[in-house]
């Protein structure tokens, strides 16, 4: 039997869901004119929100970009006063500065019940233990389910990353019933009781996202960890996790239609798609208060799944199947070619070419990255070579929140590219 | 005085993989280039392959057009007894005057065996050593 934690919004359709989309497109139009950038683009477009009628109006509304985000750092998309945020969260930008995404305390609200909304539709409740095995601090997946477990009134074990023997035991002696984390670290949890030996009884249900996974990862978990793992999709723009979610039917994302009213257009021409067919998620929010986001191009490629899912839910899309701009997910974080580019050019030892590898070293992402040393600033020591492969490593670790290894080339090494450069080569395969 | 004490190594910075020194050696050699010693120092990824020549100004030229990032690095060459013995008395004299050998390597020659040493005060080792009654090359040696 199929739960619900919202049974109403989350089955609501035809003309009563329109109706309150419209209404909640048009509040957040009206929010979005408090924000200069919108302001002049709502200008430009000839719209404001008093023309909003029906979500047909949609498609005469501007896009947002990633990289128009980066002209706001850091609060200039907030569309309420400073004093009702109560909370920022940061993701990757485009170059130097992160995106700073801001909530008002009915934000958290809004979003703490989003999440319930999926736990509780793979059918955890209060008599389950969650263990939430992401980053906390400022990354929106490690705060977002935690304060949603706390919703559904599950007991919630804030157990962060790293220390995979601890998290081991802590799932063993608190009995945890259900699992948040990255496919990836589920993996390496699972590689690690095989090795000791143990198996992990009381688990039943994994919750993986922040990084896109196959279906042949979910066999592999779900076989060896014995439960049943669902797929996670949100973005920190949109709040965080909780965007969409995958039911018990294991097929497709139901993405929540009164928080979220999403298409799927052409990157290239912008023109939307129908039903079936792949393109880039455009996601325009309807109950963000301290920054709404209108026709926000998330950069995922997926589709609408046209057909009615047996649970009673509304529209699914399908899992991500990869990304329209270059960006990268690597261990869950999100990182733009271009940051990797803007930390090099402030270094002057080393040239602005340079070669990203990632791979996939026991099931945890490795980011290699390939400098060119600068003829001029080579001074024949050793020493010096190393100090600088560790500043490098040093600032992009602090750009990217991410470890990296650098290496060293040989000046005029590197391949040039004429037009459109592939500085990345993704040698993760499928698993 | 102690200058001519002095020797240019050549310090080509390289990647550590297959061919590299193979295409600094052919390159030398195309240019008639002797090379009387050599050492790789490497870290992970890459290294520094280290040098002496009897025509270091032409090494440079040679290996910068074929884009390598060259640079000449001051070292002193320490003649040793080709014996048991010989490095302790090098080291020794170093050691007592409190110089710190940032790296060394060797040649055992026809002549002698010869210390190549990279030194942290290399006017003050030429003098402890020369002081000492030993021995050190002169870059018009090698030429």
């Amino acid at each position: 039997m199929a739960m619900f934690w919202d049974k109403e919004r989350e089955t609501l359709r035809g003309k009563r869901l329109e109706e309150l989309q419209a209404k909640q497109l048009r509040w957040t139009v009206s929010l979005a004119e408090n924000v200069p950038f919108y302001r002049e683009r709502l200008r430009e477009a000839g719209i404001s929100a008093d023309d909003i009628r029906s979500t047909d109006d949609l498609s005469r509304l501007p896009f947002t970009k990633k990289t128009d985000l980066r002209e706001g750092y850091p609060f200039g998309f907030f569309a309420v006063p400073r004093r009702e945020i109560v909370r920022v969260h940061t993701t990757s930008g485009t170059t130097g500065k992160p995106t700073v995404v801001g909530y008002t305390q009915r934000d958290i609200d809004t979003w703490s019940d989003l999440i319930a909304r999926n736990l509780t539709m793979v059918g955890l409740t209060a008599d389950d233990t969650f263990q939430n095995a992401v980053n906390y601090g400022l990354f929106t997946g490690g705060l977002g389910f935690h304060y949603g477990a706390e919703r559904t009134g599950m007991m919630v074990v804030p157990s962060a990353t790293g220390n995979t023997k601890r998290q081991i035991e802590m799932i063993q002696d608190f009995g945890v019933t259900a699992l948040h984390c990255t496919p990836g670290y589920a993996l390496h949890i699972t590689e690690v009781i095989e090795e000791m030996g143990v198996t992990l009884d009381s688990l039943r249900i994994g919750c993986f996202g922040a990084e896109a996974w196959s279906e042949t990862m979910r066999h592999e978990l779900e076989t060896r960890l014995a439960i049943d793992a669902y797929d996670s999709y949100g973005m920190s723009e949109m709040y965080g996790p909780g965007v969409a979610f995958e039911c018990t039917e294991k097929h497709g994302l139901h993405i929540w239609e009164d928080c979220y009213l999403p298409e799927i257009i052409d990157p290239a021409t912008g023109e939307t798609l129908g039903p079936g067919e792949k393109g880039e998620l455009v996601i325009t929010s309807l109950s963000k208060e301290a920054m709404p986001m209108i026709r926000y191009r998330t950069g995922d490629i997926t589709m609408f799944i046209e057909d009615e899912c047996p649970c009673g839910r509304g529209l699914r899309i399908a899992r991500i199947m990869g990304r329209s701009d270059d960006m990268l997910v690597i261990r869950g974080i999100n990182v733009f070619p271009s940051q990797i580019e803007h930390v090099l050019l402030g270094i002057p030892e080393v040239g602005d070419q340079f070669m990203v590898y990632i791979d996939r070293v026991h099931h945890l992402d490795e980011m290699t990255i390939d400098v060119e040393m600068n003829r001029s600033a080579f001074s024949g020591e050793l020493g010096d070579l190393v100090g600088l492969q560790k500043q490098i490593q040093q600032r992009l670790q602090e750009a990217l929140s991410l470890r990296t290894s650098v290496r060293l080339v040989e000046p005029g090494s590197l391949p040039r590219f004429e037009g459109k450069a592939k500085r990345v080569i993704d040698r993760r395969g499928d698993l | 005085m102690q200058e001519e004490y002095i020797i240019k190594q050549i310090s080509v910075f390289s990647e550590n993989k297959p061919g590299r020194l193979a295409a600094i050696a052919e390159a030398l050699q195309k240019s008639n280039v002797n090379i009387f010693a050599f050492s790789i120092a490497e870290a992970s990824s890459f290294g520094v392959v280290r040098a002496l020549v009897d025509t270091p100004e032409t090494a440079r030229s040679v290996l910068e057009k074929l884009g390598f990032a060259v640079q000449f690095t001051d070292v002193i060459a320490v003649r040793m007894k080709d014996e048991p013995g010989g490095l302790h008395q090098v080291a020794r004299i170093l050691g007592d005057a409190g110089i710190n050998i940032e790296y060394a390597y060797a040649y055992s020659g026809r002549e002698a065996a010869v210390l190549i040493l990279r030194v942290s005060q290399a006017g003050e080792a030429i003098s402890k050593i020369r002081a000492a009654g030993g021995s050190l090359l002169r870059e018009s040696d090698l030429s």
